[in-house]
């Protein structure tokens, strides 16, 4: 081990630290501010009286929210798409991974696809011949219109692809010694072995659903559809009466401001505060896998 | 090998991915005819009239185009230099650190933003940012005048990219983090050896050895040059920063599905992808000759 002793070594690192700190505060702080806030009374925070801790400590903006029925709806409205939408892509990008995985000798039209779907993840016809697309096959107030819309994840697929190819060809070729086929092979031995890459996919893929909130403002016509991004962008970020029924004009205007938008704000961001750090060795090893080889 | 029979399981393997790909990826592009027609929806897109290159030419004309460009290609190169700076310098400062709990609770801290979609960020950022926001009452505490920091165009852009480095510096770290890791720590006891302080083996040993994933990062990130960030932007603009604000795909969205103007926006979009694939696959073609960097 190499150890310091000399006075700027020391004074480097100490400054070093603090720096380090003083960034990791900055990443935390918004975070902090918007809770502290959401639990303040009106009054204090329209002020600007609020800081690092609530003034007039209130559930008040928490309890309006519970009696929110449209909250719970958009809220419900994001688990079904999470869900249904992770569980697809899931199982479309595994299947497509395996014998992508193959080499041309192996599977003939391997290369043509492959080359299929780089173009298809490079290159796309643009906001308006999506929009167009979608609406021609009913996706409109659909929530499948939200959970296939985006498309097939292309990155996703050959990040998969690209952890196969590195898995040892022995494995494979003792199970076909044994007799087991092309979907025993994937399901019985791969998927095991690749669950820190299929980990790391998987949590993308949700938090891809869990966040994307454009899809629903273009192809839903009232916000009763909204899932809860959109929804939260239109009470928090934009009011756009446009898109609103009569009711909820009415429910903007008495309850719109600023604790409980923070409110809003802070409970879609919850979920992805309580598993991320859990998640967090899956993504750190996955990413490294799919970019740095060697 | 007895996998003979295997590619016809291939290809049932492959084909819900194929339609998926054929209906959301493929089956659009059809819908690029409308940059060439005078579409009118009532008709659809094959019995509405061709006006050839119409639409093209009309684009041109209009001074809102130079500007989106010129804003696209400006936040979007920003961004790509901020991006690959700020990672790389925390990347390194944080490797400095020989304490395993401090930089494993520094890395879960900075990873954070990245998971929060843009309208949470702009809804804290708007909050934060506002007339009676803590900036706002931190710049009257020191004697500065407050601002209304999302009506100036101005500093519009530099909230843009200094927004997107705040979300994602710790998340691009990790790939130096990665590359990090890798360096054949005897180096450093060999330097130390002979002599070498702190900082000289920083510069001597651990910047170069990073230095070819910065390169091939900054290569990989050309092809993005038209991609200023239309979720980030579409949640914190307003029309008062338009004039350094707007984005080709802001723009495209009002002018398309907002004011329904299908022909115009779908070609200014088209000639963005063309543009943007043109520059992505010279990207990829350069890091390929010189870092051996393949996507699949």
């Amino acid at each position: 081990m190499i150890t310091e002793r000399s006075a700027i070594s020391k004074l480097f690192n100490g400054i070093n630290v603090i720096i380090l700190l003083a960034v990791m505060l900055l990443c935390l702080l918004p975070v902090w501010y918007t809770l502290s806030v959401s639990l303040s009374d009106k009054a204090a925070a329209s002020a600007g009286q609020v800081f690092l801790w609530p003034k007039g400590f209130t559930f008040g903006s928490y309890e309006t929210i519970v009696k929110d029925g449209q909250f719970f709806k958009s809220f419900w409205i994001s688990v079904q798409r999470v869900a249904y939408g992770s569980f697809i892509s899931f199982f479309v990008i595994l299947l497509m991974a395996y014998p992508l995985s193959k080499n041309a000798k192996e599977f003939g039209p391997r290369n043509i696809i492959m080359w299929l779907l780089v173009f298809a993840m490079l290159f796309n016809g643009g906001l308006v011949p999506w929009y167009l697309t979608m609406k021609s096959l009913g996706m409109i107030n659909s929530i499948w219109g939200l959970v296939l819309g985006g498309g097939l994840p292309v990155f996703n697929v050959i990040l998969v692809m690209n952890y196969f190819r590195n898995m040892p060809k022995e494995l494979e070729e003792s199970a076909l010694m044994d007799g087991a086929g092309p979907w025993r092979i994937l399901f019985g031995i791969y998927l095991p072995l690749a669950m820190p890459v299929l980990a790391t996919v998987l949590v993308f893929t949700i938090v891809y659903h869990w966040n994307e909130f454009f899809q629903a403002l273009v192809l839903m016509n009232k916000s009763v559809h909204y899932p809860l991004q959109s929804y939260i962008r239109q009470v928090a970020v934009v009011i756009d009466p446009t898109k609103m029924d009569e009711e909820s004009v009415k429910r903007m205007s008495e309850l719109s401001n600023q604790t409980l938008n923070a409110a809003k704000i802070f409970i879609s961001m919850l979920p992805l505060l309580v598993i991320y750090p859990f998640l967090q060795k899956y993504f750190v090893k996955g990413i490294t896998l799919g970019s740095v080889k060697g | 090998m007895r996998t003979k029979g295997f590619a016809k399981h291939y290809v049932l393997m492959l084909l819900p991915g194929l339609i998926w790909l054929f209906f959301y990826n493929l089956f659009p592009m059809y819908g690029i005819l409308t940059a060439f027609k005078d579409f009118n929806p009532g008709v659809g897109i094959l019995k509405s009239p061709w006006i050839g290159l119409e639409n093209f030419r009309y684009m041109f004309e209009l001074d809102d185009s130079k500007l989106i460009f010129r804003n696209t290609i400006f936040i979007a190169f920003a961004k790509m230099v901020g991006n690959l700076i700020v990672p790389l310098t925390f990347a390194l400062m944080l490797n400095e650190v020989k304490n395993k709990l401090f930089t494993r609770t520094v890395q879960t801290a900075v990873y954070l933003p990245h998971f929060l979609s843009w309208v949470i960020v702009a809804g804290m950022m708007l909050d934060i940012f506002s007339y009676n926001g803590p900036v706002n009452q931190a710049l009257a505490a020191l004697g500065f005048e407050k601002g209304l920091f999302f009506a100036d165009a101005g500093i519009f852009p530099a909230l843009i990219v200094g927004s997107d480095v705040w979300k994602e510096f710790g998340f691009n770290a990790i790939i130096f983090f990665a590359a990090l890791t890798s360096i054949n720590p005897e180096m450093y006891e060999a330097a130390a050896i002979d002599g070498a302080s702190q900082w000289k083996r920083l510069i001597h040993i651990t910047l170069p050895s990073i230095l070819p994933v910065a390169v091939l990062l900054a290569t990989l990130s050309m092809g993005n040059i038209l991609n200023a960030g239309f979720d980030q932007i579409f949640n914190l603009y307003n029309p008062t920063v338009y004039s350094t604000g707007d984005i080709i795909d802001t723009w495209v969205y009002r002018a398309g599905l907002i004011d329904m103007q299908y022909g115009l926006a779908t070609a200014v979009g088209l000639l963005k992808s063309v543009v943007g694939f043109f520059l992505i696959s010279v990207s990829y073609v350069l890091a390929y000759r010189f870092a051996n960097y393949r996507i699949f």
